[in-house]
């Protein structure tokens, strides 16, 4: 049995310690927002927060997720200024990687609450948008950056 | 849109939100005039209904087309609460079943493709809203004993010149007993409050917080996944497998021969995998074992040299080249290209004795009942198409649907629900790709300069032959989806000769985001840019002076310029290029600002796009699909490239069928030109002027011209050194 933090809920799954935990993620806690993309850890579709840092779920064997704290798009708040941001720009378009992309966004400004375009650049370029969404992850970034920085969103 | 979508029949019956009845406005063939009933929470279900309104105050409009980022999903229910005067905020979205009131008149059958949407879409939703309103006004007339001239409706309220109002949801019982209108007035454009204005996505909180339902999300009880061995080779066949291993895999619950080769069936798609490594197969390949992209290439420019069925014919193009002053040959090549949506390929199918549910993210649901009714043998009318969202079309979800085929199969033979997933590299790998062509062109310029004969043979395969398109699409043996954008060159030239060769090979090809025109307007838009500067013309003022008589194709390419600063000075090492091109009704003109290296990278900086698509419903959804579709068209011109090795894709997944990223993301400016023009189509005209604006902008820049796709920094080397 591995014991799972996810969400702040407490899982004990009886799988295969070496399975990817992106696979642990959608088809045992049928939490489906974690996208499938590539399996090979760059696509950035799977992106989930590990102890708070942005990582390729497709690429973590469970039983190294064991006993750490792991938050998926689900464990966002709905208010949380990257997912207001993302609506107000309009970022998506098929949906598809926009999990995998607002992790790895919430995951930057944790660590550069005000990047400039460079630094998106260096830590968005591991998540593909196959609809060409980029202006607007760009343009949204930096809206959540100003409003987290106007103390109006987490 | 309250994060996902109804899943099923049974939850439609079931939702609360109808307890009270709704009002229904359905379509109904053949005379297409609406109809309207009170739907009970036994009877609310409509297998032809557009809106529904509830007496919750929800407006929930049913959707025949899918929504694969295009925004379909925002853009039609604008159309339908334009006329319908409800609130914005009731409005929830829910996927049409199949019925034949859902189709499209263009394709004859339920699909999502060729940028029609809008276009075909338009009147009759506008008419259905339009029914709506007076149907809800009429209501209201009636329950006060007033003349409905006296009452208007407004923001989800019907409202008497006395002051006196009521809600929709307070008029649903009394409207849904009264003969709907044979016909409505539609709003004149000066009086919309929505259409022609951004609205933010219906589906934007869904696709943000992970609720947004895709086909790979889809979960049923006792369901288990399957994955799929298939040939190497595209149309190999099985001699013989040892399943033993495989079925060892903990988690492993079946394995199966299917038609296309050898179903592991599993507890989750990580455990089929696992087992789908372990079999042991045997293919006997066939006969396109052979297929190499160099021979095929070379295969390819020796057909292009002799003519080929006649696309299209003015004057006499062989003769005016022969005797003019100034004579152009060139030879253009593009290979096939993937689609890598980034969801791959996947459905559920849930098979019984007498029923059949699918949930598949399609663009194609006619095509998806028909499979499930030919391979599962249950009755057409007792399956149900669910259509989830799809995480990326670009046509490849129009395909034939091979991976339905699979699940059914696989459905039928261990007789629980199925989910099946291919795993990116078997997407990649499976075909229905663009087709690879070669092109050779050659034109004549008069001594002044001017553009007075085109010739242009085009090599590649059909895309229709053996679909359900081929009779529409092939008139003469010619395939018209292979020569658009080429037959119909907008430029006044007075001698032109386009012919067309479709050989026969085994790879699948098919619909591929803006389809020949991805072909053509590189081709074409390259092509005629040398001819500018063989004739020492400025590239603009050359095809600008060619549209004297194409206002909309002359309009976009002069606001593009002006915005571009065409003309100005630019940093040094920095080259611009143009190209205009019509499809799916609309005209787009881009300009590409670039640099290359001294490496031969090349680093698109900005594009200014200028679009005319007719009357617009989003201007910005109009700009997502514009910065959509150059992005998807540079991933093709900088980097995409699927080739065969002794039949086998050398492609497999994103580290070597690269895309655009974040890093490589030019500025990018779209300009909508006012009009009043019937609509054009979105989703794909942004991509075809992307690559010969690249091109003709690193020609600019370094005098280099490339005339194959990828562009390759190391022929941008070679090119130079000439």
């Amino acid at each position: 049995m591995i014991d799972l933090v996810v969400n702040g809920k407490k899982y004990s799954l009886d799988v295969s310690p070496d399975t990817p935990l992106l696979w642990v993620i959608r088809d045992k806690l049928h939490l489906s927002g974690t996208k499938y993309g590539c399996g090979l850890g760059i696509c950035g579709a799977c992106t989930v927060h590990i102890d708070g840092i942005a990582q390729h779920s497709c690429q973590m064997q469970v039983k190294d997720a064991a006993g750490k704290e792991i938050t998926t798009i689900e464990g966002i708040p709905e208010d949380h200024s990257v997912k207001v941001a993302w609506q107000e720009e309009d970022v998506s378009q098929c949906g598809w990687c926009q999990p995998g992309q607002i992790m790895a966004a919430v995951s930057l400004l944790k660590t550069k609450p005000q990047p400039g375009d460079s630094d998106i650049d260096s830590k968005m370029t591991g998540n593909i948008c196959r609809c060409g969404t980029y202006q607007r992850i760009r343009r949204a970034i930096h809206k959540a950056s100003k409003m987290t920085g106007e103390g109006v969103k987490k | 849109m309250n994060g996902s979508m109804k899943m099923s029949r049974r939850e439609f019956l079931k939702g609360g939100a109808i307890a009270g009845g709704s009002l229904i406005i359905g379509m109904y063939l053949p005379l297409s005039h609406f109809s309207a009933a009170l739907a009970t929470p036994e009877t609310s279900f409509s297998p032809n209904a557009f809106i529904r309104i509830d007496t919750d105050e929800t407006v929930t409009i049913i959707v025949t087309k899918s929504e694969m980022g295009q925004g379909v999903y925002t853009s039609l229910p604008m159309i339908i609460a334009e006329e319908l005067e409800c609130d914005w905020k009731s409005i929830r979205v829910e996927s049409a079943p199949v019925a034949p009131v859902f189709n499209s008149p263009v394709f004859g059958a339920q699909l999502t493709g060729g940028s029609t949407s809008i276009r075909t879409e338009w009147e009759r939703l506008a008419k259905a809203g339009a029914i709506g309103r007076e149907m809800l006004i009429a209501a209201a007339a009636r329950t006060w004993n007033v003349v409905p001239e006296t009452c208007h409706a407004e923001n989800g309220r019907v409202i008497n010149s006395n002051g006196k109002s009521l809600s929709y949801g307070d008029l649903v019982k009394t409207a849904a007993t009264m003969t709907p209108p044979r016909d409505a007035p539609v709003k004149s454009p000066d009086a919309y409050k929505l259409i022609g204005k951004p609205a933010h996505r219906l589906d934007g909180l869904a696709k943000a917080n992970g609720s947004a339902q895709f086909g790979l999300d889809v979960n049923l009880p006792g369901m288990l996944t399957a994955v799929i061995s298939r040939s190497p080779v595209f149309g190999g066949k099985i001699i013989s497998f040892n399943s033993t291993k495989a079925k060892a895999v903990p988690g492993v619950t079946d394995v199966v021969q299917i038609t296309s080769g050898v179903a592991v069936i599993a507890t989750g798609f990580w455990e089929a995998l696992k087992g789908r490594e372990a079999l042991e197969i045997s293919w006997s390949e066939g006969e396109w074992a052979d297929l190499n992209t160099p021979a095929l290439v070379k295969e390819y420019a020796t057909l292009s040299a002799t003519q080929g069925l006649i696309a299209r014919k003015d004057g006499d193009p062989g003769k005016e080249i022969e005797k003019a002053a100034k004579r152009l040959n060139a030879e253009y090549q593009l290979p096939y290209l993937a689609h890598a949506t980034l969801e791959p390929n996947n459905c559920v199918v849930d098979l019984k004795a007498e029923s059949c549910d699918v949930w598949i993210g399609t663009q194609y649901q006619t095509e998806c009942r028909n499979t499930a009714a030919r391979i599962s043998g249950v009755k057409p009318e007792t399956i149900n198409i669910h259509t989830t969202f799809l995480g990326g079309g670009f046509g490849r979800r129009a395909t034939p649907l091979p991976h339905l085929v699979d699940a059914l199969e696989v459905a039928k033979a261990v007789k629980l629900p199925i989910k099946l997933v291919l795993t990116r590299e078997d997407d990649m790998q499976a075909g229905y790709y663009r087709p690879q062509w070669y092109d050779r062109l050659s034109a004549g310029l008069d001594e002044s300069g001017n553009l007075i004969a085109w010739r242009h043979t085009i090599v590649g395969q059909s895309i229709a032959t053996g679909t359900p398109f081929e009779a529409m699409m092939i008139k003469d043996g010619v395939d018209r989806s292979s020569v658009e954008g080429a037959q119909d060159i907008p430029y006044s030239i007075p001698n032109i000769l386009v012919d067309l060769h479709s050989p026969k090979k085994g790879v699948p090809v098919f619909f591929w985001r803006s389809v020949g025109h991805s072909h053509t307007a590189f081709v074409v838009e390259s092509f005629l840019d040398e001819a500018a500067r063989a004739a020492g013309k400025d590239p603009f003022e050359f095809r600008r002076a060619l549209l004297a008589d194409k206002p909309r194709h002359r309009g976009v390419l002069e606001l593009a310029a002006q915005k571009a600063g065409w003309g100005t000075p630019l940093a040094a090492g920095r080259g611009r290029g143009i190209a205009v091109h019509e499809s799916f009704g609309s005209f787009v003109a881009q300009v590409a600002e670039v640099s290359v290296a001294s490496s031969g990278e090349v680093r698109v900086h900005r594009v200014i796009c200028a679009v005319d698509c007719g009357r617009i419903v989003n201007p910005d959804i109009i700009r997502a699909q514009m910065e959509s579709g150059i992005v998807f068209g540079l991933s093709a011109a900088l980097h995409g490239k699927i080739t065969l090795k002794a039949g086998r894709v050398e492609q497999s997944n994103y580290q070597n069928y690269p895309v655009i990223r974040m890093d490589e993301m030019p500025e990018i400016e779209v300009h909508i030109v006012p009009s009043t023009e019937n609509p054009g189509g979105c989703g794909e005209p942004g991509v075809p002027p992307i690559a010969p604006a690249v091109v003709n902008a690193i020609c600019a820049a370094t005098g280099a011209r490339i005339r194959s796709l990828p562009i390759q920094p190391e022929s941008i080397l070679s090119e130079i050194k000439k």
